[in-house]
């Protein structure tokens, strides 16, 4: 007889005590007031009095076994021999004494990896996997990020934003990239194109037409095959029949698109949480380095940070001083697809005498 | 001398000598713009990879496909590892030649194993290491620190490396993380190990939720995904009020800490003005006032604890002591109805002793169950919640109905109020019984 295989240990979420910095074990819990020495660097301060300075280095995320020893080279040469990931895919450094944090931002930055993401800043972008990893994008992540990061770099290292700016991409409308100050996600614009010979061999069709948030699907014969239809006047290309029926083909080189989403905020700070809005779409998808999405986004960024107040985010900013003039001072066009039209969608609308002149 | 196809290229004559060399490159004219600007290139590691490794040789054609078609070319399908139904996510490639066969074919399966960091995303440097060491040789060596569910996600293995890989890992002591209709990887933020805002034990909490429900993890059986996020203070770092089934958020319900001194040294760095501006002002419901002597004034019965005041001032203020937890279900992104946002369901509990966290357990417990019972299929908890109404979701899992669950009382009449009474007088009872 075989062996028996080998099973699991399933012992779920590790504990986090063996991987913790000393001074982190010891203070855990305890810690008095931080503030944040230059842009990249933060310092902490226990009741105990011990201190730790956190220098905090951007990645690429995706990274090679040689990229990610390099880091533990320098996290034991130049630091303490523990790290730290934010949930930006920024690499955190802690070291018990301040004479080692410029040596290790020297270090950082002639390997290559910028020093920043704190406050005030534009930080890393969350992102999706895209064409390298996905099985549904309608196009990549990591490259639109790399492209966009390296025009947004000085605003990385620098802290000159009125607040933290989150930007987040997503490659197709499930946004698993999740909300941002700024958000830039694809768009379809086109019902899907069904192949009718694979519809009843991959999918499951009445789970298929449940999925659709406007009903437009429905079973239909093609062909003397079972496959299923789209009302095209109804559809609104969303792509959710995509996932679970990859021959309703949503994803089109000319015909998705970008559209960029403004004003998410997770934070409690000052206003409640709120979701991001749609303030452009029709961006072309170009590879490599998508400019026309850089575009945008710079011209909102430039807008926000001449005019927002000091701590307001961009959909503070935004309400403030009301949409027509976030039009207006972004130059970018005011449409009839902003106005939204899904349910509960009047309470986005204007009921009362307020405007601006 | 042997004749090998190399990616969709011509045939090409390779010494004998040389088959134990890697593959060569594809041209990848796109790609390679990604390797100029300041900002770390992930092509640039993908390509040191290729130097000794077909698989990424063969990546990269694919890749490069895409750049120039700006079309995706991986499917689904089934692999997984004994013992579990979940949390490798399987690629197989679709980009075949007319003869059906992979244009890339080192690269036809590379699947990524979703593995579980410890709380807070902390790592000793031997333990990536040991990490990159067995990447390297199981998989293609590209690790990504971490995905949007805050897995790390060792991309790109073979089906018959998948096995041999998690064991290694899984000795480490390190397990799979979520995927499909299952407990998803949770999150929790760096928290007490380095913030003085920490409301709570947040990497317990986390653990303790996620490591109640691993047979839901492993064992995806559920009607979609459900997730838990623990970040320690209302500045929810980890995005948990827009993302998670079950969002647990730290805060406190007490008067919240002030050192006058502290605030003086702020006033006179910073000037009246800029106080008055940037927090006085700022406070969302007007429970902050700059006395005369340049001491803070704060009508806590009025603070919402919205964490504005204490992230400018870190010096001078500060959450109180009796700290805890306030509950929110429900939040999901856009497909199917639209993006939701949490809601409260418990305003307030307290989280501290072993009792505390069993009870956070059994609730949390209780609402996968009523999830997994009660929800269609592909529904989430928000999508569930919207369909039958809060209050038969907190009938079911057992919550008391209280005014810190809403924005505004209802402002349509469509509703049957006969029972006003008896409702009337469980309040009265409740309130009696505090």
């Amino acid at each position: 007889m075989a062996d028996a295989p080998r099973m699991p240990i399933e012992s779920g979420v590790p504990e986090m005590d063996p991987y913790l910095h000393p001074v982190l074990k010891k203070n855990y819990g305890n810690w008095k007031y931080h503030d944040r020495p230059r842009p990249g660097v933060l310092h902490h301060v226990a009741h105990s009095g011990d201190e730790i300075w956190t220098v905090r280095a951007g990645t690429q995320r995706q990274m090679d076994v040689y990229t990610i020893r390099k880091l533990m080279d320098i996290a034991d040469e130049f630091a303490e021999g523990f790290v730290r990931f934010t949930i930006r895919s920024n690499i955190e450094f802690m070291v018990s004494a301040e004479s080692k944090v410029q040596p290790l931002i020297d270090k950082l930055n002639a390997e290559g990896f910028p020093i920043g993401g704190t406050g005030n800043s534009v930080s890393m972008i969350s992102h999706t996997q895209g064409w390298l990893h996905c099985d549904i994008p309608g196009t990549d992540a990591s490259g639109a990020v790399k492209a966009l990061m390296d025009d947004l770099y000085e605003e990385f290292v620098n802290e000159e934003m009125p607040n933290r700016v989150r930007i987040t991409t997503s490659c197709c409308q499930i946004n698993c990239g999740g909300q941002g100050d700024i958000a830039i996600n694809i768009q379809h614009t086109k019902p899907p194109k069904i192949d009718h010979t694979q519809v009843a061999n991959v999918c499951e069709r009445p789970s298929v037409v449940a999925r659709c948030p406007v009903a437009a699907i429905r079973p239909a014969m093609v062909n003397g095959k079972p496959s299923l239809e789209v009302d095209e006047k109804k559809c609104i290309c969303c792509g959710a029949c995509f996932p679970p029926c990859p021959p309703m083909q949503i994803n089109d080189p000319e015909h998705s698109k970008f559209a960029i989403w403004v004003g998410g905020k997770n934070s409690n700070a000052r206003s409640k949480p709120t979701f991001h809005k749609l303030v452009a779409a029709g961006i072309p998808n170009n590879p490599p380095r998508w400019p026309e999405v850089s575009e945008v986004v710079m011209k909102i960024l430039s807008a926000y940070k001449q005019d927002a107040k000091d701590w307001e985010r961009i959909g503070e900013w935004a309400e403030r001083i009301g949409w027509p003039r976030f039009f207006e001072k972004t130059g970018l066009p005011f449409t009839k697809y902003h106005i939204d039209n899904w349910r509960g969608g009047r309470a986005n609308l204007n009921a009362s005498a307020h405007i601006r002149f | 001398m042997l004749n090998l196809m190399v990616g969709s290229q011509e045939p090409m004559n390779i010494p004998m000598g040389e088959l134990l060399m890697a593959k060569p490159m594809h041209d990848t004219p796109m790609l390679d713009q990604l390797e100029s600007g300041p900002w770390p290139s992930f092509v640039t590691g993908l390509k040191r990879l290729a130097n000794d490794n077909d698989m990424m040789v063969d990546l990269l054609g694919q890749l490069e496909t895409s750049y120039q078609t700006r079309k995706g070319y991986w499917k689904g399908g089934t692999v997984g590892v004994i013992g579990y139904g979940g949390g490798i996510i399987p690629r197989f490639t679709e980009l075949k030649g007319e003869n059906g066969k992979p244009v890339f074919p080192a690269a036809a399966e590379f699947h990524t194993l979703r593995i579980m960091p410890p709380p807070g995303m902390h790592y000793d440097t031997n333990t990536l290491r040991k990490m990159c060491d067995i990447w390297e040789k199981h998989g293609s060596g590209l690790i990504a620190f971490h995905g949007q569910s805050g897995d790390i996600m060792f991309q790109g293995a073979t089906t018959d490396n998948v096995q041999p890989a998690f064991d290694e890992l899984n000795e480490m002591g390190f397990d799979l993380g979520g995927a499909g209709p299952a407990v998803r990887t949770g999150m929790s933020c760096v928290g007490a190990a380095r913030c003085e805002q920490s409301c709570v034990d947040e990497g317990r909490t986390m653990r303790m939720l996620v490591n109640n429900a691993l047979d839901d993890m492993h064992r995806p059986a559920l009607p979609y995904k459900f997730k838990y996020k623990v970040s320690g203070c209302p500045n929810d770092c980890m995005n948990s009020v827009q993302r998670a089934d079950l969002a647990t958020i730290g805060t406190w319900r007490d008067d919240m800490k002030v050192d006058q001194e502290e605030v003086k040294k702020y006033v006179a760095d910073m000037g009246r003005k800029k106080i008055i501006d940037n927090v006085i002002t700022r406070c969302p419901t007007q429970a902050l006032s700059l006395n005369d002597d340049d001491t803070l004034s704060v009508d806590n019965k009025n603070c919402v604890r919205c964490m504005h005041c204490i992230n400018v001032m870190t010096k001078a203020l500060s959450p109180g002591d009796d700290k805890g937890v306030t509950l929110l279900c429900g939040c999901k992104r856009t497909l199917k109805i639209g993006d939701l946002m949490g809601t409260v369901i418990v305003p307030f509990m307290k989280l501290e002793t072993d009792e505390d966290f069993e009870k956070l357990g059994e609730l949390a417990t209780e609402i996968l169950d009523f999830f997994a019972e009660n929800a269609l299929e592909h529904e989430r908890t928000g999508e569930m919640i919207e369909r039958i109404g809060l209050v038969n979701f907190l009938e079911g899992v057992g919550l008391e109905i209280e005014p810190n669950m809403i924005t505004r009382p209802r402002m349509n009449p469509y509703v049957r109020t006969d029972g006003w009474d008896e409702e009337a007088a469980k309040w009265q009872e409740r309130q009696a019984a505090q």
